[in-house]
């Protein structure tokens, strides 16, 4: 079990290397690069020739990559063109966000998800069951854009409750305290619409695996021992039927983290996803391919520790 | 009667059915999507809003509410007041109907929306021929080939899997320049893994089964063994995969065009349509909605459809 997962963690640091490498190359061989993006024609050749030196850009294609990709593994990503800061400095200010709205918006999604399969399967085909169908149907058709602009026009113009933008309030926070709930309170509408969004897949899966489960039958012998219907789902059907969902979450974490693209974007969460949206509207290279980079290693360490989780949790994988 | 389809199934299919409809015939009803009608005149009109269109022997159109004449004056209630036409440069006055309202510029939403609709139609069906057919290749090879094989494809379909889409197609695009054909093929190769994984799954499955170690035992070529012994048995369960696919294919064509990397700009995309709508929502609710719903109907459609196709294998109907 140690040897498989030690050779799926190299195997994912190898997918790591491949897309950074692919976006470098992507990158440079684009046609023209920034000083030839730069349109103004008061600028001066030499002044292009500086900048290009500048940016490393006259060096061959061969070094660049090498000096680009060692300074890459030493954690330094080079200067942003757009904020005119190291990229790295950028994204220490834009990680913690879009981990604290993602997490936050599993958090949701997963109760959300959990608490409506479990009341679809109270009474199969029952009221309930068609009704939160048909709901965790529409929750999944509806794209994030719209279920974003709707609770923003309901919560934050028709009765506003929490504000429609942003992470901070304009006044600075007297105490920590106030910045918590600050923090929380403009958290609500983008963790929501994450919650709201993804719920429909985790309900709508664990409906169907919680009536599998109710088909075998341990779940027939505890019934006989005389556990009670809540007990039988809760505590028998539920762990085995929510085993899968680890995998689930790991899969959804690309969508999770692209998803946050459009909620942050519209939020203006300034978070990875906005930090990325205008990096590639301004065309800004290192910050481009640090943000690709980061999202696929997390996104790979994420599956990582997915079959981690499911290891320990299924007592069969563990060995 | 009773029909032996299942509810989900009748009622997905015929929403599809509608869209479809409206997607072939609508052009022929609707006008030019592109078209401006005055903007002035008929610029953010609300669904089923009904306008005045006179047009002038120079070939201009002016639009307005309310016309009447006056000895040799024709008067427009035109943008809040009432404007003098010379009867005799008028050449003819209309009254359309705008089913979903018009945008900013006066162009006929519902024209737009259909345009875009056949644009989000057909690149999603394109994307998903490609990923269905690179994923059935790649499943059909990794299920019938040698161990050594099977497990280095896997390992691609892994890798695939860890790439987080938008934000590659968002960098690609960046690069590439926006152009429809980027569009599809950025879609395609991002969703081909899942196929792979089912197909292969299946494979293995059919494998096992006596009548294909019978045909494998006649020393059929393996792309015979694939072609007519595997691939039959695969055909409902992709059929419905495909059409959930197809529908998360249009979710994410329309959440790369909201974000303006779709298809370039003077084409109609419901995700941009919807994006530019939202720039002025509070003045015409009907901009960011109408699009978003359009899109939301469609995935509903395909969703729905493919609950039913599942329900109809099992038997469940």
């Amino acid at each position: 079990m140690t040897g498989r997962l030690v050779r799926r963690l190299l195997a994912s640091l190898l997918v790591v290397w491949a897309v950074a490498t692919a976006t470098f190359f992507l990158v440079s061989l684009a046609p023209g690069d920034l000083a030839t993006k730069l349109t103004d024609p008061r600028i001066a050749p030499a002044a292009r020739e500086r900048l290009r030196q500048h940016y490393g850009l006259d060096r061959p294609l061969a070094k660049r990559y090498l000096a680009w990709l060692s300074g890459v593994v030493l954690g330094d990503f080079g200067d942003s063109f757009l904020y005119r800061r190291p990229v790295r400095e950028v994204l220490a200010q834009a990680l913690p966000n879009t981990l604290l709205l993602a997490t936050v918006g599993l958090c949701l999604e997963l109760i959300l998800g959990v608490v409506l399969g479990l009341v679809q399967v109270r009474r199969p085909h029952g009221f309930w069951d068609r009704a939160l169908s048909a709901f965790s149907l529409t929750a999944y058709a509806l794209p994030t854009f719209l279920v974003a602009a709707g609770l923003i026009w309901l919560f934050a113009y028709r009765w506003p409750l929490f504000p429609p933008s942003h992470m901070t309030g304009l006044l600075a926070p007297a105490d920590p305290w106030t910045t918590i709930k600050d923090r929380l309170w403009h958290l609500a509408l983008p963790a929501i619409t994450v919650g709201l969004t993804g719920c429909g897949a985790v309900a709508r899966y664990l409906r169907g695996a919680l009536l599998d489960e109710q088909a075998q039958t341990y779940i027939l012998g505890a019934l006989a021992r005389g556990a009670s219907r809540s007990r039988v789902v809760l505590v028998h059907a539920l762990p085995n039927a929510a085993l899968p969902l680890i995998t689930l979450l790991g899969l959804s974490l690309p969508f999770l983290v692209s998803g946050a693209l459009v909620i942050e974007v519209l939020f203006s969460w300034p978070g990875m996803g906005q930090v990325f949206y205008s990096a590639v509207t301004a065309r800004d290279i290192p910050l481009i391919q640090a943000v690709t980079i980061l999202v696929t290693a997390a996104v790979v360490v994420g599956n990582w520790l997915a079959d981690v989780a499911y290891a320990l949790a299924d007592p069969r994988i563990r060995r | 009667m009773r029909s032996a389809l299942p509810r989900r199934l009748r009622f997905g299919l015929a929403l599809l059915a509608a869209g479809f409809v409206a997607a072939v015939a609508g052009p022929v009803f609707l006008p030019d999507p592109n078209a401006i009608l005055d903007p002035r005149g008929a610029g953010l009109l609300p669904p089923l809003a009904r306008v005045f269109v006179v047009q002038l022997a120079d070939g201009t159109l002016l639009a307005g509410e309310a016309v009447h004449r006056s000895g040799d004056k024709l008067m427009l209630w035109r943008a809040g007041t009432w404007q003098e036409l010379r009867l005799a440069e008028v050449q003819g006055v209309t009254r359309r109907l705008f089913v979903a309202g018009t945008d900013g510029l006066g162009r006929d939403v519902a024209a737009r929306l259909v345009a875009a609709g056949r644009i989000s139609l057909a690149i999603g069906f394109l994307a998903l021929a490609l990923a269905v057919l690179l994923g059935t290749v790649v499943g059909l090879l990794a299920g019938l080939g040698p161990g050594p094989l099977d497990r280095a494809l896997m390992a691609v379909v892994d890798a695939a899997l860890a790439i987080p889409l938008l934000f590659v197609l968002l960098a690609v695009s960046a690069f590439l320049g926006q152009q429809t054909t980027t569009v599809v093929l950025l879609l395609g190769f991002s969703s081909w893994m899942g196929v792979a994984r089912l197909v292969r799954g299946l494979t293995l499955q059919v494998r096992q089964q006596p009548w294909f170690l019978a045909a494998k035992g006649l020393g059929l070529p393996p792309w015979r063994l694939a072609v007519v012994h595997v691939l039959p048995h695969l055909a409902t369960p992709l059929l419905q995969d495909a059409t959930l696919r197809l529908g998360d294919l249009i979710l994410l064509e329309a959440s790369l065009s909201f974000l303006g990397f779709g298809v370039p700009p003077p084409v109609p995309s419901w995700g941009s349509m919807a994006a530019e709508g939202f720039e002025v929502w509070r003045l015409a609710w009907w901009l960011p909605i109408l699009p978003g719903m359009a899109v939301a109907l469609v995935v509903l459609a395909f969703a729905l459809v493919a609950e039913g196709l599942g329900e109809l294998a099992r038997g469940e109907a």
